[in-house]
């Protein structure tokens, strides 16, 4: 399956319908993954300008979920869609709910950001965090891709790095719980550092869902709550 | 080619383009545990063996193979042309009306092969109802629309025959509507009443499988709606045959849809697989209203 299958349909206003969905969710992922970049510096380099914008910024995300979900409700009422226009839709309407999640994880980094002093920033492993925040926007970078290529091997690569994001995740907590037995005074703050960290790899989590929707809608197989090597060997079977 | 009669979908010729065995034994458990629950004695499945229909030296129908379960409703789509009414019109020998049109191969129904020169053309008819696109009710009473069939077969006491045509009018659920102008003319019911009535009389004779042909295409979608509830009603008790030009209907209301294309069976499998991951092109290609 490629892009040109949903071009190819009798009807010229049903190629149009569908290809301005999937052109409307690489837009609303564009904004997800800025928002997220935002996110990240405004919380490690505590840049406040960049907090602002990802909290003003979610409403457009809202805005653009809302729109694409009455797009896909309108494709199913008028249209019917059957067989691989069925799961596009049902891909598209739960990768939007995913994107219009991870932009509200991104929003929370961002208060956090807006939030933690100076003098703090300097007690918690600031690189850390902001090498779990890159391999997270990576991967929604990476799922997004995948679904615009339609491509469930690169889905399947991409979820694979959800390990390496739960691994680091869970180091930043170790460290950040070590830190706050030795000094009880940052505790308060060390949690805000500890919740942003929570929702990034909550954004993780939210990439691979996206993943496993690329392999459904291509495949027309539900990958989900299934093993990555199950994954895999969904994705690069004969497709549909 | 021996017909095993247990599994489903059936050994497919290379037309059908069976899904590969994870699929199967994923997506189709529903319907072939049916089909294995089906005993020796049940014998209103269809087991259609390398089929083959020719219009004169036209041939419309190419070695089809396919198992049609009892007690389910089984739907063939396909473009006008496909066969599809073909191939529905074999299983009750209907085409026999016109010399210059033959089948071979087997089509076995109860034990016996349909197309055996020796089949009873009458038994097979009251075993194996049809309704048409248009409905066709005789220029006789509603109550003699039921009645005539069933005369034709069997010899019933007055009180019985009564009972007879209340019963086929509730299972076509028609009675409720037409109870106390059971003497007036069947010509003067609506469209979609017309349909069931012939949905009734075909019942009736108490067959074992009724055959539709675009059984709602000249009705409006109320009454298109009441058909449907009403092969969703009959599903329990006889195995549907429905040939629909309109995808949505076989959607709603098949357990197995049937895809033709130029008089071959493209690809078969339960309703569910064909309308959300079909495996061959053609299918996909029809079903989503793509250039094929």
């Amino acid at each position: 399956m490629d892009k040109s299958d949903f071009s190819q349909h009798i009807s010229q206003q049903y190629n149009e319908d569908l290809q301005d969905i999937l052109s409307g969710v690489m837009a609303m992922g564009g904004l997800v993954e800025e928002q997220l970049s935002d996110a990240v510096s405004a919380l490690v380099d505590g840049d406040s300008q960049l907090g602002e914008k990802v909290v003003t910024s979610d409403a457009k995300v809202n805005d653009a979920e809302v729109a694409l979900d009455e797009a896909c409700t309108h494709v199913l009422a008028r249209r019917q869609p059957a067989a691989s226009d069925l799961r596009l839709i049902i891909a598209v309407i739960k990768t939007i709910n995913d994107l219009e999640r991870i932009g509200d994880e991104a929003e929370r980094v961002g208060r956090m950001g807006l939030h933690l002093m100076e003098a703090d920033r300097g007690k918690v492993p600031m690189e850390d965090i902001r090498n779990l925040g890159n391999l997270v926007r990576d991967m929604v970078h990476g799922a997004l891709d995948a679904f615009a290529r339609m491509d469930p091997e690169q889905a399947v690569r991409v979820a694979q790095r959800d390990i390496q994001a739960d691994s680091t995740y869970d180091a930043i907590t170790h460290e950040l719980l070590r830190r706050m037995m030795e000094d009880s005074s940052i505790v308060p703050r060390i949690m805000d550092v500890i919740w942003s960290c929570r929702a990034l790899e909550r954004i993780g989590d939210r990439a691979r869902n996206i993943c496993e929707y690329v392999v459904y809608f291509v495949k027309g197989t539900d990958v989900r709550h299934t093993s990555f090597e199950h994954m895999a060997q969904e994705a690069t079977g004969d497709g549909h | 080619m021996a017909y095993e009669g247990t599994t489903f979908p059936p050994e497919t010729t290379s037309e059908v383009g069976a899904p590969d065995e994870p699929r199967q034994g994923r997506e189709r458990a529903g319907a072939r545990d049916a089909a294995v629950e089906q005993t020796a004695e049940d014998t209103g499945s269809i087991a259609v063996n390398n089929l083959n229909f020719y219009y004169g030296k036209f041939q419309a129908l190419h070695d089809i193979s396919m198992h049609i379960p009892a007690r389910q409703v089984t739907a063939f789509i396909g473009p006008s042309g496909c066969g599809k009414s073909t191939l529905l019109r074999t299983f009750n020998r209907i085409y026999q009306l016109y010399p210059e049109q033959t089948a071979t191969g087997e089509i076995r129904l109860g034990g016996k092969n349909v197309l055996d020169r020796k089949q009873d053309l009458n038994l097979l008819r009251a075993r194996v109802g049809m309704v048409f696109q248009k409905p066709t009710p005789f220029p006789m009473s509603i109550y003699d629309n039921i009645a005539f069939g069933v005369r034709l077969y069997e010899r019933l006491r007055r009180r019985d025959m009564d009972e007879r045509v209340e019963w086929a009018l509730r299972k076509a659920a028609l009675w409720d509507e037409v109870n106390d102008i059971l003497k007036q003319n069947g010509t003067m019911l609506s469209g979609g009443q017309q349909q069931r009535l012939c949905i009734a009389r075909a019942v009736a004779v108490r067959p074992s499988v009724l055959l539709l042909d675009e059984p709602a295409s000249a009705l409006d979608p109320i009454s298109t709606l009441k058909i449907e509830e009403l092969i969703e009603e009959l599903r329990d008790d006889y195995t549907i045959v429905i040939v629909t030009h309109n995808m949505q209907q076989a959607a709603r209301v098949s357990d197995n849809t049937a895809f033709m294309y130029l008089g071959k069976l493209i690809e078969y499998a339960d309703t569910d697989t064909i309308f959300t991951t079909p495996s061959e092109k053609r299918t996909e290609d029809y079903i989503t209203g793509r250039y094929g």
